[in-house]
């Protein structure tokens, strides 16, 4: 019992710093949920009612109402879908390329590819804004994807995971009569799914949360997607807090909710990153 | 057997054909024309009608007391960096224990990091506002005795915005200093136990010096963050109050997209590009990938 004791009074000290901390990092967040939820009186009360006395969603429909919610939803749905699926399928076949076949220049493309991690790329935001321009992509979710596409990152990492396919294998293919492509398809993507489901969900998260980029390049609030169509209304709505609010809670939770479900797969991913 | 080479070397292209063609016109071209294009006086419609101006977009740049602004800044946000890495490896250290709960502890530590910088700045309005939270627990706490402006202070802002920058980071590096931690051999540590050595002597003897590789990356991940950092300025405080809160990143932005300067847009980044490059440059010395 003393033991037990003991301990307890060893660890208070821990959980309270990470409590505190914790509620330092998620305060926003629960103040927000709060206030979209709460029906009335003053919102800057103190302290917080964490707990709304009447809980009502009646100012997330206002917000659904009053700016096209739904619709910037879907934009942000169509964007990263998109990039997810061309960021994988655009870095598997490379990271294929690189990590099983072999090829006069293969070093000078992974050079190329590790390259850009190193390139000053503040520049590409004004660039790549004019190439939109000049490709007519403004105004366009191509011209939001497009550019997202391309990152050393991916490549790497799917690169990696193919290296840890054993030879045998693909060697037992070939033997088989596997062409390239087969043993693409059939053989190395359903081994690499981990690195391919890390890869897709760190996309997902990043793509959906972009606010400069699409901002610059969508000029017309109709395709606009949730994280830059939230500051529209905010813009609009600023006297309106509780209704901002519902509208910042519903464009979080989305990918908040993703997050929490696919936490082991993002970690790895982040650890990929570093490795 | 040269022609079944030759078919190979065609292949592996066509694998790689996509992900070159775009990292060259995202990548490689971007970095190569607007190195150029801060030497003119650019047309965004038509490249070619661009005028070679020489230095001038450079000589306006740095007679614009607010781009000298936006370097003193930008240098003053690096203080964010010493101080996010050593709260993250705390963090690391108290949340890597076999202990319960930690799980929950690192999830809530990290939701910032997944959440835009579009929402973050519209909560920080709301944490920052005159009647805001952060106000309220000062009076309350007796700390001051009227409610601060933290984002229309023109002496406080640029702080006000770093302060998010540390908030949305610390989950982020949080977990990479994790992952080193969890590199450390057991071994060692029990050795060292053996050997009588007190917590505090294991910390600075053993994990400190073998997360070497990690404090570096990390550090200077931040470094170079904190010297492009500009989202947290676009949707905070937009520049102001009264300029005080450029950065050279959210300049560069700012003249862009906001006055259609891209001239001096172009020129702005190219600086910015220099000093992130030597940064990056530093960065890749020390991580190349087969280094380890």
């Amino acid at each position: 019992m003393h033991f037990v004791k003991r301990l307890l009074l060893s660890l208070a000290p821990r959980y309270g710093l990470l409590a505190v901390v914790a509620l330092f990092t998620t305060f926003p967040f629960l103040w927000t949920l709060a206030t979209s939820l709460g029906d009335s009186g003053n919102i800057y009360a103190f302290p917080p009612q964490l707990w709304p006395e009447n809980p009502t969603f009646a100012h997330m429909q206002e917000a659904r109402r009053a700016i096209p919610l739904d619709r910037f939803f879907w934009n942000s749905v169509w964007i990263s879908g998109w990039t997810v699926a061309g960021t994988l399928l655009i870095s598997a076949l490379a990271g294929y390329a690189l990590a099983i076949m072999r090829f006069r220049g293969s070093k000078w493309v992974f050079a190329a590819v590790l390259a850009t991690l190193i390139l000053p790329s503040e520049l590409n935001f004004i660039v790549n804004f004019i190439t939109v321009t000049q490709l007519k992509l403004t105004n366009t979710h191509t011209g939001v994807v497009l550019p997202l596409l391309a990152n050393a990152f991916g490549i790497f990492l799917l690169k990696q995971a193919f290296e840890e396919i054993p030879a045998e294998v693909l060697d037992a293919a070939r033997i088989d009569g596997a062409t390239e492509w087969q043993l693409f398809l059939r053989v190395a993507l359903p081994l690499a799914m981990p690195a391919l489901a890390a890869l897709g969900i760190f996309t997902l998260v990043a793509t959906w949360n972009t606010y400069i980029w699409p901002a610059v390049v969508l000029q017309n609030p109709d395709e606009y997607p949730l994280a830059v169509g939230v500051l529209y209304l905010s813009g609009t709505f600023a006297a309106k807090t509780r209704v901002v609010a519902a509208g910042t809670v519903l464009t979080i939770l989305p990918v908040l909710l993703l997050f929490l479900m696919a936490q082991r797969y993002f970690m790895r991913g982040l650890d990929g990153a570093v490795k | 057997m040269s022609k079944k080479s030759l078919r190979q070397d065609l292949s592996a292209y066509l694998f790689l054909a996509p992900a070159l063609i775009i990292l060259f016109l995202f990548s490689f071209w971007p970095v190569g024309l607007g190195a150029v294009l801060a030497f003119t006086r650019v047309d965004i419609f038509n490249l070619a009608q661009s005028e070679w101006v020489g230095l001038d977009n450079f000589r306006t740049l740095f007679e614009d007391p607010v781009f000298i602004g936006s370097i003193k800044n930008t240098l003053l946000y690096l203080l964010v960096v010493p101080v996010i890495q050593i709260a993250a490896l705390a963090l690391a250290v108290l949340v890597n224990a076999q202990l319960p709960a930690m799980k929950l502890f690192r999830t809530a530590f990290f939701v910032p990091v997944v959440t835009s910088v579009s929402v973050v700045g519209i909560m920080w309005g709301w944490m920052y506002n005159e009647d805001g939270m952060l106000n309220q627990v000062l009076l309350w706490l007796r700390l001051v005795d009227a409610p601060v402006g933290w984002l229309s202070d023109e002496r406080i802002a640029l702080f006000s915005v770093m302060f998010v920058t540390f908030w949305r980071g610390l989950g982020y590096y949080m977990v990479l200093y994790i992952a080193g931690l969890q590199a450390v051999p057991q071994e060692v540590e029990e050795a060292a136990i053996l050997d009588g050595a007190n917590r505090w002597q294991r910390f600075w003897r053993i994990t400190v010096p073998m997360l070497k590789p990690t404090l570096l990356l990390c550090t200077l991940l931040s470094t170079l963050a904190a010297m492009k950092a500009f989202e947290e300025v676009v949707v905070m405080t937009g520049g102001g109050p009264i300029g005080s809160t450029y950065t050279l990143a959210f300049y560069a932005y700012d003249m862009g997209f906001r006055a259609f300067d891209f001239s001096r847009a172009l020129a702005a980044s190219l600086v910015v590009s220099l000093i992130g490059f030597v940064l990056a440059w530093v960065n890749f010395r020390f991580f190349r990938p087969d280094h380890r």
